[in-house]
């Protein structure tokens, strides 16, 4: 019968013995693929070329189909975040209710599209399919902070203290 | 656990809670924490801890009260039979409310309740929300938690459990619509080593927050209800697969399976039968498409999430080829008062075709915002403008859209129509998982439709022509119609698409996304037109600026 040896672990962060758990739960099966990937933004911020190669050796899968599950899901990304990050709710009611002007107005004060990082890696701007804070329309997310009711104004000095400041 | 170990459980919790004379409870569901319900909370503790109340008065932390948009929601007098609710309470407010526990409610954040908005709804799936502690199975068990379940063990036959969802004529709350006692039956008669049990949690339409509210409000109701589900087809392994984006959503749902493990009611030989059940978590990864039932099961395989053609159905192949029930949260959270009082009192609510109640997620251009449920039948008009409240700033109704981007945009003239699945299907548009989002006259429909095609465009997962290809060039056509560049050819070619991509795609996404522009060609006709042949937007949205409505 063919053996098999799961790889060791490409360097000595202890935050490998996280993703290791996980794949032992779902006992080192490709089922527990997308989980993994999980733990290892939850642990890393990102997926890497380094954490995709040694997940799908571990769980014995292709690096495309790694690959092919890491890039079909909008939660995970590849890239790593900023120090802050804004999450804008594009939701059918934050529509409704203005979400466009705010979208508008961080492209005109940041430069830079949805799911992209400042250059200077200060500020993430991502956007949210639905927060499901619909309630408080229009939402946006301020590093991990639900806000309610934003306008314009208040994402403009919200991001100016993230930018002026090195807070 | 026994059946009387439950009793005793309910009994030693409600004698514990006899305690206090007087209870303020504070809504810690995502929308209120979002305003700092939490201080809120955490000041009336410490204010109660100060006075030293402690032995007669509690605070409580509880689920979802409904009316979203004026939270932090704070309610007291439950125990009193003196109800108030309060709105927009701040941390600085709890002392002012303890002082006037006993006597006159203070006026300044005092919310009516008896307007339509409350009195107009009927619970089933939300009994327990913003009455109980989420994070307490206790608080569960003392109100009839759990009852149903040990009442389907102990004195049901599965083929009984079975007959009684099928009484009750419940039927699917994703959206679809399918009968679930069909659904079940199907699943338990058909042949499979293992069979599995899954609950879609993966509430992607955009403006709908049902789920996720019950999720928060009432995890251990929706245990309860694919504990029963597995009980009556035979299964022994669930799933709950749930948006990464709902993280409150998840931690409860954590603890309440630990809680209910560590109680004996999930597990092995469950209440002393032979019945088993696991429930295992998994988390979506924000997938649209992932709510379609095969793409959700090649999803918990850990793959991409993309549909197969159906037949063979889930019921008959699904996880790891086996057997698979699929239903959604608020189906699952129907099933314990439906076991518990019969499928027959069930049906007693409702309409002909479509039984019980729905909750809908009412939010848009609307007065009050929040969480309702509502008895099956109701009108639209009653939905937004008694319920609703109305449309604000003195603007105009336009239209109300239901079922999000598989759904459709309905005008005033169809506002005295019932709210049920035949009805809003021969509308066209669909019953949906319960979004309803309220439009006014400052939103062109010809954007809405945009935006509802831009999304399904994105969310397209790629596996068929004509959904990858066709959201695309639809979309193209939209924006070209906003940008006052179409001509009436492309009009003809945008009909045409809505007729093969309705006919042609793999799955529901694909089938369905044309909903939205078909509703709106049919109701909104003029629009269209103005901004064809006149280069006009009538509500002044389309042109230079981005799209989408001013505030």
């Amino acid at each position: 019968m063919l053996t098999f040896a799961k790889p060791a672990p490409p360097n000595d962060d202890k935050r490998w013995r996280l993703v290791d758990a996980t794949m032992r739960r779902h006992g080192q099966q490709s089922r527990g693929l997308i989980e993994a990937l999980h733990t290892v933004q939850e642990a890393f911020g990102y997926l890497d070329d380094l954490s995709l190669r040694y997940v799908a050796t571990s769980l014995r899968v292709p690096l495309s189909r790694a690959y092919g599950v890491a890039t079909f899901y909008h939660f995970f990304t590849l890239k790593p975040a900023g120090k802050h990050t804004c999450v804008i709710c594009t939701g059918t009611a934050c529509y409704i209710k203005g979400a466009p002007l705010l979208l508008d107005a961080i492209q005109k004060d940041l430069g830079v599209l949805p799911g992209e990082t400042t250059p200077d890696g200060k500020v993430s701007f991502l956007t949210a399919r639905c927060l499901g804070s619909c309630g408080l329309a229009p939402a946006v997310v301020y590093d991990q902070q639900v806000a309610g009711k934003v306008s314009a104004q208040a994402l403009r000095e919200h991001l100016s203290q993230w930018t002026r400041h090195d807070a | 656990m026994t059946p009387d170990e439950l009793l005793e459980i309910a009994e030693t919790e409600r004698e514990s809670q006899k305690r206090f004379t007087h209870r303020v409870n504070v809504c810690l569901a995502a929308g209120c924490v979002s305003c700092q319900s939490q201080a809120v909370k955490d000041a009336l503790d410490s204010d109660i801890a100060r006075r030293g109340w402690g032995d007669h008065c509690q605070a409580k932390g509880v689920g979802c009260m409904g009316l979203c948009s004026e939270g932090p929601l704070v309610s007291t007098g439950v125990l009193t039979g003196n109800d108030r609710l309060y709105k927009r309470v701040a941390a600085a407010d709890a002392a002012e409310i303890l002082d006037s526990i006993d006597g006159a409610p203070v006026s300044r954040l005092r919310c009516p309740t008896d307007v339509p908005f409350f009195q107009r709804q009927k619970k089933i799936v939300l009994e327990n929300s913003g009455v109980i502690d989420p994070e307490r199975i206790e608080d569960y068990i003392a109100a009839e938690g759990y009852q149903a379940l040990i009442q389907a063990l102990t004195e049901m036959t599965p083929r009984e459990v079975v007959e009684q969802v099928m009484a009750s004529g419940l039927r699917g709350r994703g959206g679809a619509g399918y009968p679930t006692g069909l659904k079940w039956s199907t699943v338990a008669k058909s042949f499979g080593v293992q069979k599995f049990v899954i609950c879609n949690a993966d509430e992607g339409d955009p403006g709908a927050f049902m789920d996720r509210s019950v999720l928060e409000s009432d995890p251990h109701r929706v245990l309860e209800g694919m504990l029963i589900a597995a009980y009556a087809v035979g299964s022994s392994d669930g799933y709950i697969y749930v948006r990464a984006e709902y993280p409150l959503a998840i931690k409860r749902l954590r603890a309440a399976i630990r809680q209910a493990e560590r109680a004996g009611l999930l597990g092995a030989n469950i209440c002393g039968t032979r019945f088993s059940f696991k429930i295992d978590l998994r988390l979506g990864a924000g997938a649209f498409v992932c709510g379609e039932e095969t793409a959700l099961i090649a999803s918990v395989e850990g793959k991409r999430g993309t549909p197969r053609a159906r037949p063979p159905y889930p019921a008959m192949e699904g996880l790891q080829g086996q057997p698979t029930l699929i239903n959604n949260v608020e189906t699952f959270a129907n099933i314990a008062p439906i076991i518990r009082k019969g499928g027959e009192w069930y049906a007693q609510v409702g309409t002909e075709k479509s039984k019980g109640t729905k909750v809908f997620a009412l939010a848009g251009r609307v007065q009050n915002t929040g969480l309702v449920e509502v008895p099956m039948g109701i009108t639209l008009r009653e939905m937004v403008f008694e319920i609703g409240g109305g449309i604000p700033d003195g603007r105009k109704f336009k239209a109300v859209q239901t079922g999000g981007p598989s759904g459709g945009c309905l005008p005033e003239e169809v506002l005295d129509q019932p709210v049920d699945y035949e009805s809003l299907a021969r509308l066209g548009s669909i019953m949906g998982s319960g979004g309803m989002i309220v439009i006014d006259e400052s939103s062109c429909m010809v954007d809405v439709a945009k935006y509802f095609m831009d999304f399904c465009m994105t969310e397209s997962c790629g596996k068929c022509t004509p959904c990858r290809v066709g959201t695309y060039q639809m979309h193209r056509i939209l924006s070209s119609i906003t940008e006052m560049t179409a001509t009436p050819q492309d009009l003809a070619m945008l009909e045409e698409f809505c007729d093969l991509l309705k006919h042609t795609s793999l799955c529901g996404l694909g089938q369905s996304a044309p909903n939205p522009v078909v509703s709106t060609l049919k109701s909104f006709a003029a629009e269209y037109k103005s901004h064809i042949e006149d280069h006009t937007c009538p509500a002044g949205v389309c042109g230079k600026q981005p799209g989408g409505a001013r505030t």
